[in-house]
């Protein structure tokens, strides 16, 4: 070994460190936690949990789709080449610059059904009484869904920007020669070349979104009655229930739905440069 | 004809575009500027707008904001610590493994990546066990080794490709002069990577700032909370005061939003340069 390779290794083992003392070892301690059968057994029997399951999959399907949909569409308006439209695009990254907690209050507080200036406006415009949002499970979830996709649109958005503008323009102005429309430039010259770029980040976003706990839990806390729980915040409703056996087991119960994303990700993103 | 018609669609989008990203966030400078007695009017500016909010924070006179001026400390302590940290051992990693071409740099490369990958939520359950073990748990630094260890990942990646990108000649043009590794590192490798430097310092500050979940499990008492877990708290009773935490909100959320819209220019080019390639 020469000094070279001595001077990387001393350099490489701060975060070598980091990743035994703070992933490995709690991973494995985690993972032998939840290796009692009767943790499964009282989870599969706790009622929540099914809900918790079904929700979970419905906020990673319509959530994570309708964002990124949402960031095809407007990544489609933000490459238009104006002054003002650079500036709504500073604006627009707002909600991903801002912290989490003060906007996702806000927005819970917009829609209390008794004070909040939604149903204000709704009483004011009809003289009836607005829907009961957050108290009602269903749309509570569909809630946080839409406040999921608020915080983290901005960032997918510019993902998708910038997949957009190393399009060569060339591609466009050969369309609009053969007299393509908006909807066949999109078809046949943006979607092939974004289509690994629009997976990838839909798969990479899905992963997020398992460990997304404040779009849900600053919202509606899981409730009214624990029925909009997503598996991140059903975990952590077990650790300050003091059952860290359950919160583990509900973990492994998510990783068939994890490792074969995570499995994905790594293949893609672990080969070589260029 | 047709070009004016394309500009009048473009305007009109802009509309819903402009709500949308907006209605939340004017909705917080709202409350904060209002009287406990106007902030439930439902009017969309206040009729005596005030200040009043603001000094009860600096004051501290009220009950969930007694310790206001700790909690803002303890976030800026944990934010300032964990992007500093992160800096120093991704900076070395990334060296290592790209330029030093250290051996098993591509299994560690890949560790990372993995940890980048876990769910956040999900690593907070084991991490608070391990954290207990430790005899970390109510102490700043769990929540700052907590923040490296999810920062880091991604800032060693970020930081590897950008150095992969280096010209080699200038490491054997060192190599020759008789440089050490130590010297490379600090005289060569430091200046060129400033821009990314600055991006990834910039991403764990603000990710330790704004974290909510890991501070929440990790810090309890009142005096070693971050002001995450303080409004947190606010929520917890049926009359909690809307407006002051509004306000608070509006407090903490300043700074990130300044150094994030200050830093802009790396960030976005250090985010999205990783992305597409992929």
């Amino acid at each position: 070994m020469n000094s070279w390779q001595v001077w990387g290794a001393i350099l490489v083992a701060p975060y070598v460190l980091v990743f035994l003392a703070f992933v490995l070892y709690p991973v494995s301690y985690g993972l032998w936690l939840a290796r009692h059968p009767e943790s499964y057994v009282k989870l599969f029997n706790d009622p929540i949990f099914f809900r918790t399951a079904v929700n979970t999959v419905l906020f990673l399907l319509i959530a994570v789709n309708l964002k990124f949909v949402m960031a095809m569409w407007l990544s489609g308006f933000f490459v238009h080449e104006r002054t003002w439209i650079r500036w709504l695009s500073v604006i627009f990254l707002l909600p991903w610059a801002v912290p989490s907690i003060p906007t996702i209050f806000s927005i819970r507080f917009m829609f209390n059904p008794e004070w909040g200036v939604i149903n204000s406006l709704i009483f004011k415009l009809t003289a009836a009484e607005g829907p009961n949002w957050l108290n009602d499970p269903r749309i509570g979830l569909g809630l946080a869904m839409l406040t999921h996709i608020w915080k983290s649109l901005p960032f997918w958005t510019l993902i998708l920007i910038a997949g957009r503008l190393a399009i060569p323009r060339e591609q466009y102005e050969a369309a609009g020669v053969d007299g393509a429309t908006a909807w066949q430039r999109f078809k046949y010259v943006t979607w092939p070349s974004l289509r690994t770029l629009y997976l990838t980040s839909t798969i990479l976003s899905m992963i997020w979104t398992l460990g997304d706990f404040n779009s849900v839990y600053l919202l509606t806390g899981g409730g009214p009655a624990d029925l909009t729980h997503v598996l991140a915040t059903l975990g952590i409703r077990y650790i300050r229930l003091d059952q860290v056996d359950m919160a583990m087991a509900t973990i492994v119960c998510a990783l068939p739905l994890v490792l074969p994303l995570v499995y994905f990700m790594m293949k893609n993103l672990s080969r070589p440069a260029e | 004809m047709r070009k004016s018609s394309k500009e009048a669609v473009l305007l009109l989008l802009a509309i819903p575009i402009l709500l949308w990203t907006l209605l939340p966030i004017y909705h917080i400078f709202l409350f904060s500027i209002s009287s406990k007695d106007s902030a439930f009017s439902g009017t969309l500016w206040p009729d005596k707008p005030t200040l009043r909010n603001f000094g009860t924070i600096a004051y501290q006179e009220h009950f969930y904001l007694h310790n206001f001026w700790v909690q803002i400390w303890n976030s800026l302590w944990i934010a300032v610590a964990a992007g500093v940290i992160t800096l120093v051992i991704a900076s070395c990693a990334a060296f290592a493994i790209s330029r030093l071409k250290v051996r098993g740099g591509r299994a560690v490369m890949n560790l990372a990546l993995f940890t980048y990958f876990i769910p956040a939520a999900f690593l907070a359950i084991p991490m608070y066990k391990a954290m207990g073990a430790y005899g970390l748990l109510n102490s700043r630094w769990s929540l700052v080794l907590a923040m490296v260890t999810l920062a880091a990942p991604y800032a060693i990646w970020v930081l590897k490709q950008a150095s992969d990108k280096l010209p080699f000649e200038l490491d054997e043009a060192a190599r020759i002069d008789g440089a050490t590794p130590p010297q490379l590192f600090r005289l060569v490798y430091l200046p060129l990577m400033a821009p990314s430097l600055v991006a990834i310092g910039t991403y764990a500050l603000l990710l330790a700032w704004n974290e909510y979940l890991y501070a929440y499990l990790l810090l309890s008492h009142e005096r070693t909370i971050t002001l995450a877990v303080a409004l947190g708290h606010f929520i917890a009773a049926d009359d909690s005061p809307w407006e002051l935490l509004m306000a608070t909100g509006l407090v903490f959320a300043l700074p990130p939003a300044a150094i994030y819209y200050a830093f802009r220019r790396y960030m976005v080019a250090g985010l999205t340069s990783g992305a597409v390639k992929a």
